[in-house]
């Protein structure tokens, strides 16, 4: 097994806060937790103007792409701020179907001219995988045929919004990369009910779509590092998600009162949030570790990551649980919005693949093999 | 490292030179050299010069240990020692007179001055404020009488830190004073407290008649309390010190699994991967929190971790057991020894799931630890304290 090397800054930049503060106040102003949950019902309020500002004005749809390429040359330190916050605001914007996962796949595989498109804002991608698909265990759905792609990709995150699919496929001599334009005839993108909205999935269908290839040859190694760079930053989510759990639950037990007494004032409610804090802070040092080893490019990334979510998962769902049973009845309820974080949390936990996964994953990685 | 600290690294590695040049790291008696290595400023170089110390940040002592280390100078014997390098000398150096950091300090370092920690009684456990071990002035002394309870290492211990009640008229935190007590005073009688796990590693300690000189006063009469406090954030903190990557008790486990293959099966795999996850996040977490407490003082946050190492050593040391099977049932030494260190994870499965029991208990209870947490770093309400404004001697006990 291999230590880890160098020394990993598990701090915030003031430069990092100063990004924070730009995006917590777009989501304020923008996000309000009774506007999401619309998404919800038939009469959807309309996010687009807020994921085109987050992409173009705050320009951070390129920030995982280098300058020389039209993006903002930043790296997943500071990616990662901007998903804590999109997860502290569950925000229903596409970052990490398109800033993230289309994005790392097409730059790992070379691609330059979608690329430009994504970073700078002006179109939207998303990865034509299920979104619950673990690390290192995809198989391709739709093959290449001689006038099109074909096949059906289901649970696909990000497909209503985007304008761009990078989709895998089965080709003649292994797995390719493409990119389909949305308007392509014969493609078919259906929306489904998804248990979290603010982030939907939809099916996508192909027959005989045409498709421009654009890996070097090595689509399985733009795949993985899509993945696990999606791994590394959806920890941070997960860490957003939980800390406001954990701060609007704080807030409520101080104010909230019964038997004449603030209830945060029991000892019972006190021990489960001062273990709540301990694992959320925890959640904070292991989501941390990860982005700064992969921005670094550390040898110890692919063990960062499947630890981080192994064990921020299961934090932003022990949060969003204690959320709702500290909070009593009021957290039952459309109107509060407890539920839209539960339903974030519990998705995120199966997207990029179940804890399960990645501790089955890190078990190869450190030399404990299962049998 | 930036520009402006690497006159510092350059002028400790001249001073690490220098004292290997005077003193021959491999032939020196260690004593010796390690008084020499105080003298130089190397012992914690965030010390005071004169004390150990040359005042720069405490980042820099893992150069100077590591350079000594590489010369094969003797190092201290901090597993020994542990109350005095992590509670006693931190103590002395925040609240000791000129005199005292003089004259305590270097025999402290130098392994002369082995410390044990008489805070605990038998009717004073998580309550430790409510103590009852009476000091009453006498001239230039004061008359000691009272019993210690969970003082690991007395029996090897020369120096102690003591907290006894100075004033039983006013409230309970207001009436105690932090001496520095020594061992060898005839009145102080100290019995083996045997364990669970077999062994004597705590003692009870008898205090008749103890004569401590009020120059080994630490801090104000009646600022006891605040001392302590000092004291025991210190200890929090180093018992919840993270290792590296399986370092530990989780170590133990992975080791077991890698060599004997035999001991493998699914459903325990799956658990191993999670205590492995656990013990992983909890050591990157005392790194965060030691890079956040780079510049202070530990703080409640210390507590945090404490209160993570404790459940996890529980649960690990639970699981490794249940992974070897029959060979769990066996036990490796029920005698009455008496340890001149602690080791949480020395000898076999059965003792460290037994040692580690006591993980929840000593140095703050998880309870506490909790309520400190709820109260200090979540500011929810405290819990309600009937005796806070009673004095001491009026309490129900």
């Amino acid at each position: 097994m291999t230590a880890p090397k160098g020394t990993a800054n598990l701090l915030y930049s003031d430069t990092e806060d100063a990004l924070r503060d730009s995006v917590r106040r777009l989501f304020a102003e923008r996000c309000a937790p009774e506007t999401i949950a619309t998404v919800y019902d038939d009469a959807q309020a309309d996010f687009t103007d807020v994921w085109k500002t987050l992409a173009t004005e705050l320009g951070l749809a390129g920030l995982l792409v280098p300058e020389s390429l039209g993006g903002a040359g930043a790296g997943t330190r500071e990616a990662a701020v901007v998903m804590e916050e999109i997860g502290r605001a569950v925000a229903p914007v596409p970052f990490l179907p398109s800033a993230v996962l289309a994005t790392v796949a097409l730059l790992k595989a070379g691609e330059t001219q979608t690329l430009r498109s994504l970073a700078e804002g002006s179109a939207t991608g998303a990865l034509a995988i299920p979104l619950s698909t673990p690390p290192g265990a995809f198989t391709a759905t739709v093959r290449v045929g001689d006038s099109g792609l074909t096949g059906r990709v289901t649970s696909v995150a990000g497909a209503n919004q985007a304008d761009v699919f990078v989709v895998p496929a089965a080709g003649p001599d292994g797995l390719e990369l493409h990119t389909v334009s949305r308007a392509a005839p014969a493609l078919t993108v259906t929306p489904v009910l998804s248990l979290d909205m603010t982030r939907p999935i939809a099916d996508v269908e192909f027959s005989d779509v045409p498709s421009t290839r654009v890996d070097d040859g090595d689509a399985q190694a733009a795949m993985a590092e899509a993945q696990l760079c999606g791994a590394v930053l959806l920890a941070a989510e997960q860490l957003g998600v939980a800390q406001w759990c954990i701060e609007t639950t704080l807030a409520y037990v101080k104010d909230r009162k019964q038997f004449g007494r603030a209830v945060g004032s029991f000892q019972a409610l006190k021990h489960r949030l001062a273990d709540l804090w301990l694992e959320v802070s925890s959640a904070g040092a292991a989501a941390r570790y990860a982005a700064d080893t992969y921005a670094r490019g550390d040898a110890d990334t692919p063990v960062a990551a499947a630890v981080a979510q192994a064990y921020c998962s299961g934090v932003a769902v022990h949060a969003a649980d204690e959320c709702i049973q500290l909070h009593g009845g009021i957290a039952m309820t459309w109107e509060y919005p407890a539920h839209l974080y539960l339903k974030r949390a519990k998705s995120d936990q199966l997207a990029l693949g179940a804890p399960h996964h990645h501790r089955a994953l890190l078990a190869e990685l450190v030399d404990l093999p299962a049998s | 490292m930036t520009f402006d600290e690497q006159p510092i690294a350059h002028d400790l590695d001249a001073r690490v030179r220098e004292l290997l040049a005077a003193h021959d790291p491999e032939r020196a008696d260690p004593q010796e050299f390690l008084g020499a290595r105080f003298d130089a400023g190397l012992a914690w170089v965030q010390f005071p010069e004169g004390h150990g110390g040359l005042g720069v940040p405490q980042s820099f002592q893992e150069q100077v240990n590591a350079a000594l280390a590489a010369a094969g100078a003797p190092a201290p014997e901090v597993d020994t020692n542990g109350i005095g390098h992590g509670m006693a000398a931190p103590t002395i150096v925040a609240v000791g007179t000129e005199e005292q950091k003089r004259k305590f300090l270097r025999p402290l370092y130098t392994g002369e001055h082995v410390y044990c920690q008489l805070f605990s009684e038998p009717g004073a456990g998580s309550d430790l404020a409510a103590l009852a071990t009476r000091a009453v002035r006498d001239g230039d002394d004061w008359i000691v009488n009272g019993q210690k309870v969970w003082t690991s290492g007395a029996h090897n211990a020369r120096m102690a830190i003591l907290v006894a009640r100075t004033d039983p008229n006013v409230p309970k935190h207001a009436g105690l004073t932090y001496f520095l007590c020594d061992m060898t005073d005839p009145g102080v009688e100290v019995r083996p407290l045997r364990q669970i796990t077999g062994e004597a590693e705590f003692n009870e300690v008898f205090l008749t008649d103890v004569r401590v000189p009020d120059a080994n006063r630490l801090g104000a009469e009646g600022q006891g309390w605040r001392v302590a406090t000092t004291t025991l954030n210190n200890e929090r903190v180093a018992i919840g010190s993270g290792a590296p990557r399986e370092g530990g008790m989780i170590g133990k486990v992975a080791s077991a699994w890698r060599e004997q293959p035999a001991l493998r099966s699914p459903a325990v795999h799956d658990e191993l991967m999670r205590v492995w996850v656990e013990s992983e996040v909890a050591r990157l977490t005392g790194e965060r929190l030691r890079q956040q407490l780079a510049a202070g003082q530990p703080g409640p946050e210390g507590s945090a971790m404490k209160l993570a190492f404790a459940r996890l050593a529980q649960a690990i040391s639970g699981f490794e057991m249940e992974l070897h099977g029959e060979a769990g049932l066996r036990y490796d030494d029920w005698t009455l020894r008496r340890p001149d260190r602690v080791d949480f994870t020395g000898r076999g499965p059965g003792y460290r799931y037994l040692r580690a029991k006591g993980n929840s208990i000593e140095g703050g209870t998880s309870e506490i630890l909790r309520n400190v947490i709820a109260e200090r770093v979540l500011g929810l309400p405290p819990e309600h304290r009937v005796d806070k404004d009673i004095p001491w001697k009026d309490l129900s006990r």
